[in-house]
C-alpha cells in the first residue's frame, strides 16, 4: 500500500501492536440528499496525537459530530477500543471514552470556571439524590476529592486561580483552554479538539502546543484535533488525514502531507496547484 | 343528508382557524416566536366591529377597519416589544408574548368589561339547497373568503418579490441580510398580513359565534396555534391543512355526543403529533447546528 | 474549599436556629389573635405561592425550559390531598402529613408521565405540550363528577392547613431544591440550562436530569396543591385554569428566572400586593403584565438576577467576618 492509500493504518511504532483506540470504517452521513462525509476511515492510535484537516466547509466538523454521535452515521461504522459504537449515544459515546471540545465554544457561560470542570467530574462523582438532600457523608467526600482534582486539572493550563470566576467572563483563549479541561474531566481515551488554537496569537499558539503534548504526556490519551494552523498541525501531529468535499484525500505524515500534490490543489485550487507546478 | 351538513360546518369551522392559524405560522416560520398575543388580536378586532358598527359605518367600512386595526395592533406590537428582543433568548420572548396576551386581554376587561357583549355583523343571510340538505350563506361565505384569502397569501408568497425576500429570511436570517434584504421590515410585513389574516378570521369567526369576552382569543388562538402545530409550524399550506383537521375534529367529536370533551380532544391532538411528528404533518424535521 | 469565614457546621447552626425562631414566631403571632383573619388567610397564601414559584422555579429558572401547565399539578395534588383528607384513612397529624405525601407523590407521578414525552420537544413546543396537559388534567376534573365533583366543586374538606402546617412545608420545599441545586445534580441541571449538547458530550444523562427536575417540581406543586384544598375547604376546577399557572410564572419571571430568593420575594409581594393596593385592584393584572414585558425587555434576569441569600452570608457582613470583600454572586458559591 502507498502512504497516499486512504485505508492505510498509520501508527506511531509505539503503538503498532495495540489496539487503535478509534477506527473509522467507511463511516458516511447523508443530510437529505447531500452526501456530507462518505468513506470516512482513520485509525487512531492509544496515544497517537493525531490532525484532521481540510479547507473549509470540507465536513471536519461534521465528522466529529458523527464520531461523538451527535449525529447518526448513515453508513458505515466507528469503534472504539474496539467496541462498536452503533447502538451509542452522545452520553454512552463519552462514557465509552471520547470526549469533545467545540468550535464555536460551549461553555457554560452563567457558571464558574470550577463548576465547568465539575460537570465534566460528573461521573466520577457517584453519590445519589438522598445523599444530595440529607448531606451523607458521601456527599461531602465526594464533593471535596472532586474539587480537589478539578483545580489540579485546571492547573495543567494555569487556570486554578480563576476558578471562582464566570466562565463566560473569561478571555476567549482561556475559554478554549478550559473547554480542554472539561473534556479531560470526563476521563476520555481519547480527545477530540475542534480548532483549539483558533483566535490565539502566536505564543498562545506555541504554549498550547506544548500543553497538547503535555496533556498526552501525563493521561496517555489519544488526540485528534481540527485545525487550520498549519504551524500547530505540522508541528506536533504524528499523522494527518486530509479530507476536501466530506472525502478523504490523502493520510500520511506530516511530511507527506506537505509535499503531497492532491493535497496542495485541495488547498489552492486548480489553477494555482498547476501553475505552481510549472 | 346530515353527514354533508356536518361536513359543510367542519369546513366553514376550519376554514376560520386555518386563517388564524396562518398568522402563527407565518411568524413562527421566520422568527420563532410564539406569538401568543396572537389570538387576541382577534378578540381587539370584535371590539373594533362593535364600535365601528355601533357608529353607523358601512358595514364594509367596517371590516375594513377591523383588518386595518388588526394590523395596526400587530404592527405596534411588533416594534414595540419584540423587536427590543431580537437577540433574547427564546424563553425572554415567550414570556414577552404571554405578557402582551395578559395586558391585552385585561385592557379590554377594564375598557369594555368582562360582560360577553353581543355583535351582530350584517352578513347576507338564507340559504341554498342542494337535494335535501341546505346551506346557509354566511357558511358559504366564509370558506369562500378563507380559500380566497389563502390563494391570496400563497400568491403573495411564493409569486412577489416581498414574498421571496419572506423566504429568504425565514431560511436563513443573517445570509438574507447579507443580501441586502431589510429583515426588520419584512418581519414587521409579516405580523401585518399574519395580523391581516386574523382580522378576516375574527370577523368570520364572529359571523358563526356572534359574542365578545376579553378572554375569546385566548382558546381561539390556542386551538389555531394547535392548528399550525399540527400542519408542520412555518408552513403555509401546512397551517392550512391543520386548520381544516382541527375544524373536522370538533365537529366530529360534538357529533358523536362528546362536547364537553372537546377541548380535550383538541389537546390530546397536540400531544400526539408532537410526539409522533413533531415536525407536523407537512413540515421537515429541523437538524440542529452543532 | 471553604473559603468564607464561617465554618460549614457553624453555617448550618444558624440557618437551622433561625428557621426554628421564624416558624415559632410566627405560629406565636397567627395563633395569638393579634392578625384579623383577611391577614391571616394571606400569610397562608403567601406560603402555599412560596411552594408554587420555588417549584415551578426548578425546570424554568435552573432548568431553562418554560412549563406553563404547573397549575395541572396543582390541581392533581389538591384533588389528592383533598379525597385522602376527606377519605380519614389516617387521623391526627398523620391524615395531614400522608395527604400531603400522597398528593406530592401523585403528582410527581404525573409530572414523569408528562416530562418523558414533553421533553423529548425544546423550547416553545414545551411550553405549549405543558400547556395542553395542565388543560388536559383540569377537563378530566371537570368530567369526573363522581369523584371530583365536577364543575360543582368539591367540598367538606379538612382544613389542616394552619400556619405551622404550611411553613414547614415551605422550608421542607425550600431546602430539598437548594440541596439538590448545590450538588452534582444541580450542576448538571444549570449545565443542560447553559448547554444542552455540550452536558451530553460530558456523558450526563440530560433526560434523567430533565425528568427528574419535572418530577421534583411537580411533586412539590402538589404539595402546594393540597395546601390549597386544606386551605379553603372546597375545591373548583376553574381554580386551577391557565390563568393560575400564569400567576406563578409571573412570580418566578418577576423575582428572577434561576433565583430561590427571588421566587420567594415574588411570592410575599404579588400576593399580599392585592392588600395594598384595593383601589386599584382593576389596574393590578394590567400593571403585572406591563412589568412582565419591562422586565423582559430591559432586565430580563427578574427583579431579583440570579442572587441568592444566605443568612450566613449577611452575618459574614454584618460582622465582617468577610476574608474576601468582594465575592462574585451568591448562586455561584460552593460552601452553603
Amino acid at each position: 500500500m502507498t502512504p497516499n492509500d486512504p485505508r492505510t493504518a498509520l501508527l506511531p511504532e509505539r503503538d503498532i501492536h495495540k489496539t487503535p483506540v478509534m477506527e473509522c470504517r467507511a463511516l458516511g452521513i447523508d443530510f437529505g440528499g447531500l452526501t456530507a462525509v462518505d468513506d470516512f476511515n482513520i485509525t487512531v492510535a492509544p496515544t497517537e496525537i493525531a490532525g484532521l484537516i481540510g479547507p473549509n466547509g470540507a465536513g471536519k466538523t461534521t465528522i466529529f459530530n458523527l464520531l461523538t454521535k451527535v449525529y447518526k452515521p448513515t453508513r458505515g461504522a466507528m469503534f472504539l477500543n474496539g467496541k462498536n459504537t452503533k447502538k451509542m449515544n452522545t452520553i454512552k459515546a463519552n462514557q465509552a471514552g471520547i470526549a469533545r471540545t467545540f468550535q464555536n465554544i460551549r461553555l457554560f457561560k452563567e457558571m464558574t470556571v470550577l463548576e465547568n470542570v465539575l460537570v465534566g467530574l460528573h461521573n466520577e462523582m457517584n453519590y445519589n439524590l438522598l445523599s444530595s438532600v440529607l448531606r451523607f457523608p458521601e456527599y461531602w467526600r465526594s464533593e471535596r476529592i472532586a474539587k480537589g482534582r478539578a483545580l489540579e486539572l485546571l492547573s495543567i493550563f494555569n487556570m486554578q486561580d480563576d476558578a471562582s470566576m464566570k466562565a463566560g467572563a473569561l478571555p476567549y483563549g482561556s475559554q478554549r483552554r478550559l473547554e480542554i479541561v472539561r473534556a479531560l474531566a470526563t476521563n476520555p481515551c481519547i480527545l477530540l479538539l475542534d480548532e483549539p488554537a483558533a483566535g490565539m496569537n502566536h505564543s498562545e499558539t506555541d504554549e498550547l502546543m506544548e500543553n497538547i503534548r503535555k496533556i498526552r504526556d501525563m493521561f496517555q490519551i489519544a488526540i485528534l484535533l481540527i485545525e487550520h494552523d498549519m504551524n500547530l498541525v505540522m508541528g506536533i501531529c504524528e499523522g494527518i488525514a486530509v479530507i476536501n468535499y466530506g472525502k478523504l484525500i490523502a493520510k500520511g505524515t506530516p511530511k507527506d502531507i506537505q509535499n503531497n500534490p492532491v493535497v496542495i490543489e485541495a488547498y489552492l485550487g486548480k489553477e494555482l496547484g498547476n501553475a505552481d507546478s510549472h | 343528508m346530515l353527514y354533508v351538513a356536518q361536513f359543510i360546518n367542519a369546513l366553514q369551522l376550519g376554514s376560520i382557524y386555518a386563517l388564524i392559524a396562518l398568522g402563527y405560522s407565518m411568524v413562527y416560520g421566520i422568527i420563532k416566536l410564539l406569538n401568543f398575543a396572537h389570538g387576541d388580536v382577534i378578540m381587539v378586532g370584535g371590539y373594533v366591529a362593535i364600535f365601528a358598527l355601533a357608529a353607523g359605518f358601512h358595514p364594509v367600512v367596517a371590516v375594513i377597519l377591523v383588518i386595518l386595526g388588526c394590523t395596526a395592533l400587530a404592527i405596534i406590537m411588533e416594534k414595540l416589544a419584540y423587536t427590543p428582543l431580537r437577540t433574547a433568548p427564546r424563553i425572554s420572548v415567550l414570556i414577552t408574548a404571554i405578557g402582551i396576551s395578559l395586558l391585552l386581554q385585561n385592557l379590554a376587561q377594564l375598557f369594555f368589561g368582562a360582560r360577553p357583549q353581543p355583535i351582530h355583523i350584517p352578513f347576507p343571510t338564507g340559504s341554498i339547497s342542494i337535494g335535501a340538505v341546505s346551506i346557509a350563506y354566511p357558511m358559504i361565505i366564509t370558506i369562500g373568503v378563507a380559500v380566497l384569502s389563502m390563494v391570496a397569501l400563497n400568491y403573495i408568497v411564493q409569486g412577489t418579490k416581498l414574498g421571496k425576500a419572506m423566504r429568504a429570511v425565514s431560511e436563513d436570517t443573517q445570509a438574507a441580510q447579507l443580501m441586502g434584504i431589510n429583515v426588520n421590515s419584512i418581519i414587521t410585513f409579516t405580523f401585518a398580513v399574519g395580523a391581516a389574516l386574523a382580522g378576516i378570521g375574527a370577523i368570520l369567526f364572529f359571523v358563526r359565534f356572534p359574542v365578545v369576552t376579553p378572554t375569546v382569543g385566548a382558546m381561539l388562538g390556542l386551538k389555531a396555534f394547535i392548528a399550525a402545530v399540527l400542519g408542520g409550524i412555518g408552513s403555509i399550506p401546512g397551517a392550512m391543512l391543520g386548520g381544516f383537521a382541527i375544524g373536522f375534529l370538533e365537529v366530529i367529536v360534538n357529533a358523536v355526543g362528546l362536547s364537553r370533551w372537546t377541548d380535550g380532544a383538541v389537546f390530546l391532538v397536540l400531544i400526539i403529533i408532537l410526539l409522533v411528528r413533531p415536525a407536523g404533518l407537512v413540515g421537515k424535521p429541523m437538524i440542529e447546528k452543532v | 474549599m471553604n473559603r468564607l469565614g464561617i465554618k460549614t457546621p457553624a453555617r448550618y447552626a444558624i440557618n437551622a436556629t433561625l428557621i426554628i425562631a421564624f416558624i415559632y414566631w410566627g405560629y406565636v403571632i397567627t395563633q395569638g389573635g393579634m392578625l384579623t383573619r383577611a391577614q391571616n388567610n394571606i400569610i397562608i397564601q403567601v406560603g402555599f405561592f412560596i411552594i408554587l414559584a420555588v417549584s415551578l422555579n426548578l425546570p424554568a429558572g435552573y432548568l431553562g425550559q418554560l412549563p406553563l401547565g404547573h397549575a395541572g399539578f396543582m390541581a392533581v395534588g389538591a384533588y389528592i390531598g383533598a379525597l385522602f383528607w376527606r377519605s380519614g384513612i389516617l387521623s391526627g397529624y398523620g391524615s395531614v402529613v400522608g395527604g400531603l405525601i400522597a398528593a406530592g407523590i401523585v403528582s410527581a407521578i404525573f409530572g414523569i408521565i408528562i416530562g418523558v414525552p414533553a421533553l423529548r420537544l425544546r423550547g416553545d413546543y414545551l411550553a405549549i405540550i405543558t400547556l395542553g396537559f395542565g388543560e388536559m388534567i383540569r377537563v378530566l376534573i371537570m368530567n369526573l363528577p363522581s369523584i371530583t365533583g365536577g364543575a360543582q366543586g368539591l367540598q367538606q374538606i379538612p382544613r389542616h392547613s394552619n400556619f405551622l402546617v404550611v411553613y414547614i412545608c415551605v422550608i421542607v420545599c425550600c431546602l430539598v431544591i437548594h440541596m439538590i441545586m448545590k450538588s452534582r445534580h444541580g450542576r448538571a441541571i444549570l449545565a443542560i440550562r447553559d448547554n444542552e449538547i455540550a452536558t451530553e458530550s460530558m456523558g450526563i444523562n440530560t433526560t434523567y436530569y430533565k425528568v427528574m427536575a419535572f418530577a421534583v417540581s411537580a411533586f412539590f406543586a402538589g404539595v402546594a396543591g393540597a395546601l390549597y384544598a386544606g386551605t379553603l375547604g372546597i375545591l373548583v376546577p376553574s381554580d386551577f385554569n391557565f390563568m393560575m399557572s400564569i400567576n406563578i410564572l409571573m412570580i418566578v419571571v418577576l423575582g428572577g428566572l434561576g433565583s430561590m430568593m427571588g421566587s420567594i420575594i415574588g411570592a410575599i409581594v404579588l400576593t399580599s400586593l392585592p392588600l395594598f393596593m384595593q383601589g386599584l385592584n382593576q389596574y393590578r393584572l394590567i400593571i403585572y403584565a406591563l412589568l412582565l414585558i419591562l422586565v423582559m425587555i430591559f432586565k430580563p434576569s427578574g427583579l431579583m438576577g440570579t442572587y441568592d441569600f444566605s443568612m450566613g452570608h449577611v452575618l459574614e457582613k454584618v460582622g465582617g467576618w468577610t476574608m474576601r470583600s468582594k465575592k462574585e454572586g451568591g448562586a455561584s458559591d460552593d460552601s452553603e
